[in-house]
């Protein structure tokens, strides 16, 4: 289990993230979603640490981290073992072939054989749907394509939460549809995922949990059902402004 | 124009044995040397730390500077004849004098690791910030990422730069001629003295060191081909 205990973070003057309290179960997917700039992505960063709050507290199962304090480098390799990130621009290394790329945190980090960490990976990369492409180079793939290799490269250290930071922003819908099941397989195989999204149909097929972020600030947290009953006026308007249907049906009135 | 040809058929092979035994294992050595501290300082200049390894960083700030604002020529000059006057009690008493391979290796290594630290630094700031940042989540240490991550995709980025460095290297050996390493130079210098055909010795030398270039310029192709193989063309 996961929880965030009034963590704040700023970025010069500007407060990206205040006051946040939340806990993200097991085995479920919470989706974040909010306008640009609300701070969802630096709460996602927060979490393995790619961002550092200044002040609150983190718990990762046994693990508490206080931000305030100085963390100490084991800390910070240990919290980042045990959670995958997937980024919006992939950022697969591409000096690397496809397979590579997958085994590289095995190896590197968990000091896996090459032998076992090719043959995990190759598992990896079946799953995703990409074992053919194995020997490429990830500037030979498409952005779905990448971006399914960057899942599986996540997957292949077997962390305890996968971190989604917008994973299909980058895509075309079409190529937004093989990463999309990708991630529904997960979900329903309960992985414990958070995903930072605009895709609302996405969240509101897979999510066990949405948080609304708005200003830094959590404005909601809870069910999916419950979310897109629309709570708040705010909740509402946010919807409206994300939904085209909402837009063309005004235009036909 | 018979003696012309006689004169370079004789000539080329006493400069060609010069750049054997001096010209290319300075350069190559040197320029080895050169690299080890070129990474070094660059990743010394990039590093985040403080306390105590400011210091450190100041040394790597002053090396940079020292040896991008002072003529090779004269940096040459102060090791070879100067730093024998460089007596300190206890430590040198007689001055440090340095033979004339050494004074030049030493020279040409600071000289070129200077100035291939900047070219190093910046490839490694050329790599994307996302690059780290994905290594880092999948748990590696510092020296992990700019290991396997950062430094294999900066050397592809260095490789063009790196080259220019190289061959300004190779023709800078000529210098050591005013340091008495009998390179090509001195050698060239030494047969015009005898047979009083300066036009037709220096020309040569020129050629000869544009041979080594050229092939040097090939080399480079043919390395940036292969550490490209990742990139996908340009249409």
């Amino acid at each position: 289990m996961i929880k965030f205990e009034h963590v704040n973070k700023t970025f010069g003057e500007h407060p990206a993230l205040i006051d946040i309290n939340t806990e993200f179960k097991e085995h479920q997917t919470t989706v974040i979603v909010g306008p640009s700039g609300s701070g969802k992505s630096t709460l996602l960063r927060s979490l393995n640490l790619l961002e550092r709050p200044e002040s609150g507290h983190y718990q990762f199962n046994d693990l508490t981290v206080d931000f305030a304090k100085p963390l100490s480098n084991k800390t910070i390799l240990t919290l980042r073992r045990k959670t995958g990130m997937v980024f919006q621009g992939y950022n697969l290394f591409p000096h690397l072939t496809v397979v590579k790329n997958v085994m590289e945190g095995p190896i590197q980090v968990l000091k896996q054989s090459a032998t076992d960490a090719k043959k995990a990976a190759l598992e990896l990369l079946d799953k995703v749907g990409l074992a053919d492409k194995a020997d490429a180079y990830p500037s030979q793939l498409s952005g779905g394509q990448q971006q399914r290799v960057a899942i599986a490269r996540s997957l292949a250290m077997n962390p305890e939460y996968i971190l989604l930071d917008e994973p299909t922003s980058a895509l075309d819908p079409e190529l937004e549809a093989g990463v999309l099941r990708v991630l529904l397989e997960l979900a329903q195989e309960k992985d414990s995922m958070i995903i930072v999204t605009h895709n609302l149909e996405f969240a509101r097929a897979v999510a066990d949990k949405i948080l609304f972020v708005e200003n830094g600030k959590i404005l909601f947290d809870g069910t999916p059902a419950e979310f897109f009953k629309q709570p708040t006026q705010r909740i509402s308007d946010f919807l409206a402004a994300m939904t085209f249907t909402t837009i063309s049906d005004k235009a036909n009135q | 124009m018979a003696s012309i040809w006689h004169i370079i058929v004789t000539s080329t092979p006493q400069i060609v044995a010069a750049g054997l035994k001096y010209t290319i294992p300075i350069a190559i050595i040197s320029f080895i040397i050169g690299l080890i501290l070129a990474v070094l300082t660059a990743l010394t200049k990039l590093s985040p730390r403080r306390g105590w390894f400011s210091i450190v960083k100041a040394i790597a700030y002053f090396y940079v500077w020292l040896f991008r604002s002072t003529p090779l020529l004269v940096q040459l000059f102060i090791v070879y004849f100067g730093l024998p006057y460089l007596k300190v009690k206890g430590l040198w008493p007689n001055g440090i004098q340095l033979d004339p391979w050494t004074a030049g290796i030493a020279t040409f290594s600071l000289n070129t690791g200077a100035y291939c630290a900047e070219t190093i630094r910046a490839s490694i700031l050329s790599i994307p910030q996302g690059q780290w940042e994905a290594a880092y989540s999948i748990g590696m240490t510092k020296p992990q990422v700019l290991r396997h991550i950062i430094l294999p995709q900066a050397a592809r980025v260095s490789l063009p730069p790196l080259s220019n460095s190289f061959i300004s290297l190779v023709k800078d050996t000529s210098l050591a001629a005013s340091i008495t390493i009998i390179e090509m130079f001195e050698v060239s210098q030494q047969i015009a003295a005898e047979n009083y055909q300066p036009l037709i010795m220096y020309a040569l030398v020129a050629a000869l060191y544009a041979v080594l270039c050229s092939i040097l310029s090939w080399l480079q192709g043919y390395l940036e081909k292969r550490t490209s193989r990742y990139i996908s063309p340009i249409n």
